[in-house]
């Protein structure tokens, strides 16, 4: 057998699943389709750390959503991922909403969530004044937070490496079969085998069951569409502000981001796993449904408009169980929201199952549990200085929009799960994140991959594979 | 009758002009007259582009050092793209002589060092 | 901390010039602090030629405009200082900068000019609504691709927007053997001067869509379709009116942006309608001794422009310097029908004369420029023609300006008789 347990799929559940495996003496392998982690749901999402008062009592998802919420803090300083606690509050708006907020309360006091309190218009208002003046009370969830998921993903995927765990890029997962005490699974980068299988595919979870003649359930792709404001409207909220859901629709969420831009957004239609287009119909929802909470909102100065793709499934729950055709084959599936929140639970939850399949947990005697990264905007001014004179990159600024130097792309391009395109760079240190979206230094970051990767320029993508974005040089080039 | 718009001055003017006469109508002053007439006789326009450098600079901006004929535009291309340039340059620089027979010099528009 | 006399923050065209001119009124101790490897700006990799015509009266590419200037910046003792990035502007004039060589560096300045430039707007600014492929550019970022990296982003370009930057494109991706199917503009008339219509798009055959936008984007990885639409006066797109396009690349064009992050730091005031500082007539803005010219001020139609407005900021500091300050009672211009906005946004009474910059909001034939102290005219000039992508300008004289009773002075345009 090549591993103890392999992995299919490398977002924040399935890195969270490695991240978990490898504090244990395991053989583990994760299989990732694209060419980069966190590539689909977890890469465009609302970045909500929920509270847990959304889910049903009782449910996976009441009972992870809580406590992943609760872990978020402490392994986001571990790994040094940006997570801010700043709360939330569903606003109400109508006779209607009143009662919504009274509903949702008292789920979440059955689900154990701390310290929600039900405030009235006012005390609402004092709290975030650009709120609409009908808001008419608000339920306040202070362990609500935001987070950057895509880090988070990043941060236990190179972890997981770090400890042991390897990660196979552009490693598409095509054929599965049964062989004695495991499984065969086939890639264009090879064939490999484990003894168990973790199947964390997000949007094409149920083509991965399939495989293994599982068809206990359906992924319902559904695509949510945001606007991503510049930071000179980050402040125009500092909580999280959800609307009631009605019979309207679930209303649109406003919120700062950890980087402190606006987010705005989503709505929800039934889509194709990997249809990320943004339409006229969906923005122009976001648009007037945000402005019902958050009349204020100055959409010019927004900078991207993105959609994401969540892995809704046709069950009520989180598909979080061993396959009950396929014996050794187990589901982290249909992780529909809150699954961000509860990716830190999810781990430890599949962890589980595989113990009580059989698998042997020793636990590793050297294991490292922390990262750190260099951000450059947030050293003093005497630790940007030692960083400059141990190397001069860190004192050439490529993105001047979100202050990143070359020592900071350099250092990304070198790490564990180092990236592979403009946008896999972009996700590492925010170069191209800012207002002009890598007009300026796009062209530099591109050359700065060439070179650290010894790849040539026309090589470098700008995200996932075929998304090149030079088709040659001028004259032939200097060869020719 | 050819519609031509005149860039003499911002103010852009729809001129007709004859194709066997070249008289022109539709301008506002005598400078459109000339202009849509030698649009159709004998149009020019200065080529700018830029060459391989060989070095670490990676190309080098350049131009023809006056009008040539429309239509050698692509000639003039061609024998631009042939180039390969070493420092030092500078400003001004003949690179190619009469290129592609139309009087013009290719010429550097920056200095390489 | 380091001081210095006049620091300049950019050594693009307007950065250079305003050194200059401080340099000639006697400021000898000129820092010039510039992001990029090499001084120039923009102009470095705007390769074409049309520059200068008013300046030096003859036509000069990008690179020979800047390095007029730079080979006069070099008989100075002003200092360019490359490869660094201010990080930070006080209000109190302290720059906090970034380079390779310097480390990060504190420097006080007696005076600062703001000479930073612009930046595009790119696909997320107008929310063209649409598939998240590549082969999407600002024009500007496939124009340094092309002309300092020598790279071709793409064989079958479609440009939205007709502004100089998306017309110089099409014409030099021609050139280098792309196809460049068509340039779409959401305004009835184009943004861009005529010769580059003329040049750039009919000397190729290349189709200008006026009153149309691209509402569709297509294309998994790479881009495979544009879909263009008319749109109606309120410049919704009109159903039925789709046309596509087979292309990998699509240029925006789409509008400059005054970057003014430095300024907003440092708690310039900012006039929403240029997105630039509020400057008095000799470009200090609302911080005494903090002075901006070019494209950080206003977006110009010709580098000649920015040159010569440069200039007088450059003065204006240096005699700052000198103590000299800029005193009268505060008359403000207000942009009446018409006109998008005015620079400077006011003046003080007692002023030599005034020139005022501003750009008017539709194209005007035969039309004139009017200059109102309430209901009091006190000048009118005649334009035969105007267009929103030209930078108009009048001059008022100090016989004229002596006759202002109010506080504010109207610009407006008062259209022909029909």
């Amino acid at each position: 057998m090549d591993y103890d347990v392999i992995i299919i799929g490398c977002g924040v559940i399935g890195a969270d699943c490695a991240y978990e495996l490898a504090k244990y003496a395991l053989r583990v392998g994760i299989l990732e389709a694209s060419n980069d982690v966190a590539n689909g749901t977890t890469k465009a999402n609302s970045a909500i750390v929920h509270a847990g008062y959304d889910p049903l009592p009782g449910t996976k998802m009441a009972r992870l959503n809580v406590r992943g919420s609760a872990m978020m803090g402490e392994l986001c300083r571990k790994l040094d991922v940006p997570y801010r606690n700043n709360g939330s509050l569903v606003v109400s708006l109508s006779e209607e909403d009143d009662e919504t907020l009274r509903e949702l309360y008292a789920r979440g006091a059955a689900n154990g969530v701390p310290g929600l309190r039900l405030l009235t218009g006012d005390e609402a208002l004092a709290l975030e004044p650009n709120l609409s003046p009908g808001v008419r009370g608000a339920l306040l969830a202070p362990s609500a937070g935001i987070v950057n998921p895509w880090e988070l993903c990043l941060a236990l995927a190179e972890t997981a490496v770090r400890n042991g765990a390897e990660l196979h890029l552009s490693a598409p997962v095509t054929a599965i079969g049964r062989i004695e005490n495991g499984w065969m699974l086939c890639t264009p980068k090879g064939r490999f085998t484990a003894r168990y299988v973790v199947n964390a595919a997000g949007t094409r979870a149920d083509q991965i069951a399939g495989m293994v003649g599982d068809r206990s359930f359906a992924i319902k792709p559904t695509k949510g569409e945001y606007y991503l404001l510049d930071k000179s409207e980050g402040s125009r909220v500092d909580r999280v502000i959800f609307q009631c859901p009605s019979k309207a629709g679930k209303g649109v969420l406003v919120t700062p981001t950890v980087h402190g831009n606006l987010l705005v957004g989503p709505d929800a239609t039934p889509t194709e796993p990997e249809n990320t287009a943004n339409t006229a119909a969906g923005m122009a929802f976001v648009k007037a449904s945000a402005q019902r909470s958050v009349p204020g909102i100055n959409f010019r100065d927004n900078i991207r408009n993105f959609a994401g793709v969540r892995a809704n499934s046709d069950h009520e729950d989180f598909i979080i169980e061993e396959s009950a055709v396929a014996p050794g084959f187990f589901h982290a599936a249909g992780i529909r929201s809150p699954g961000l929140s509860a990716a830190p639970a999810i781990g430890p939850e599949v962890l589980d199952l595989l113990r009580q399949a059989g698998l042997e947990l020793n636990a590793k005697a050297e294991y490292t549990d922390s990262r750190r990264r260099i951000r450059f905007h947030e050293l003093s001014e005497e630790e940007k200085n030692e960083m400059i004179r141990k190397d001069p990159r860190w004192g050439r600024v490529i993105c001047r929009c979100e202050t990143v130097t070359e020592g900071e792309i350099v250092e990304a391009l070198h790490t564990p799960i180092p990236p592979v395109s403009v946008n896999g760079v972009k996700r590492r240190v925010g170069a191209g994140m800012g207002r002009c979206q890598g007009g300026f230094c796009g062209p530099r970051v591109q050359e700065i991959i060439a070179r650290e990767l010894g790849l040539d320029p026309t090589e470098v993508l700008m995200d996932w594979e075929g998304t090149w974005v030079l088709c040659g040089e001028t004259k032939g080039g200097a060869k020719a | 009758m050819k519609e031509l718009i005149c860039i003499t001055c911002p103010k852009g003017c729809h001129l007709k002009v004859d194709e066997e006469t070249f008289a022109v109508t539709g301008n506002s002053c005598p400078r459109g007259a000339v202009y849509g007439a030698n649009e159709l006789r004998s149009p020019v326009r200065v080529v700018t582009s830029t060459v391989v450098v060989e070095g670490p600079a990676r190309r080098l901006p350049v131009k023809t050092d006056r009008p040539i004929p429309k239509g050698k535009m692509f000639a003039v291309m061609e024998e631009i793209a042939k180039l390969r340039v070493k420092a030092p340059v500078a400003v001004g620089d003949i690179l190619i002589p009469n290129v592609a027979g139309t009087d013009g010099n290719v010429v550097a528009t920056k200095n390489l060092q | 901390m380091t001081k210095h006399e006049l620091v300049v923050i950019g050594g693009g065209p307007a950065g250079l010039a305003a050194a200059l001119a401080a340099w000639e009124q006697g400021v000898r101790d000129i820092l010039i602090l510039e992001r990029d490897k090499e001084a120039g700006g923009i102009l470095n990799q705007c390769i074409h030629n049309g520059f200068g015509l008013h300046r030096f009266k003859e036509e000069l590419t990008g690179p020979e405009y800047a390095g007029r200037f730079i080979d006069l910046v070099k008989q100075t003792d002003i200092r360019i200082r490359t490869d660094t990035m201010v990080l930070d502007l006080t209000a109190d004039r302290i720059l906090h900068t970034v380079s390779p060589q310097h480390g990060y560096e504190a420097i006080q300045a007696g005076a600062v000019i703001l000479a930073m430039g612009c930046r595009e707007r790119t696909r997320g600014a107008i929310s063209i609504p649409g598939a998240r492929c590549s082969g999407i550019f600002t024009a500007g970022a496939a124009q340094r691709f092309l002309n300092i990296e020598g790279y071709m982003v793409g064989k079958r370009v479609v440009i939205l927007g007709s502004g100089d930057i998306g017309l110089i494109m099409a014409r030099r991706m021609t050139l280098e053997g792309a196809k460049v199917l068509a340039c779409v503009e959401l305004m009835p008339y184009s943004g861009g001067l005529n010769r580059n219509i003329v040049q750039c798009l009919h000397d190729f055959d290349i189709p200008l869509y006026l009153s149309h936008t691209v509402t569709d984007i297509r294309g998994r990885d790479r881009l495979e379709q544009v879909v263009v639409s008319e749109v109606d006066e309120r410049r919704n797109p009109i159903p039925g009116t789709e046309m596509v396009f087979d292309c990998d690349t699509l240029l925006l064009s789409v509008g400059l942006l005054p970057e003014n992050e430095l300024s907003r730091q440092a708690g310039i005031e900012i006039d929403p309608r240029t997105n630039g500082p509020v400057v008095w007539e000799n470009r200090e803005t609302s911080i005494p001794g903090v002075f901006a010219c070019g494209n950080v001020l206003h977006v110009h139609d010709l580098v000649d422009y920015v040159s010569a407005e440069s200039e007088s900021a450059g003065a204006a500091a240096a005699a700052y310097l000198q103590g000299i300050r800029a005193e009268g009672e505060e008359v403000r211009l207000i942009p009446g029908s018409g006109v998008g906005y005015t620079v400077p946004q006011h003046f003080h009474r007692g002023v030599e004369n005034v020139e005022i910059f501003f750009r008017v909001r539709n194209i005007y034939h035969n039309a004139a420029i009017r200059v109102t102290d309430g209901e009091k005219q006190i000048a009118r000039f005649k334009r035969e023609h105007m267009a929103p992508g030209e930078m108009e300008n009048v001059r008022i004289p100090k016989v004229l300006l002596d006759r202002i009773a109010g506080n504010t002075l109207t610009v407006e345009i008062e259209e022909a008789a029909q």
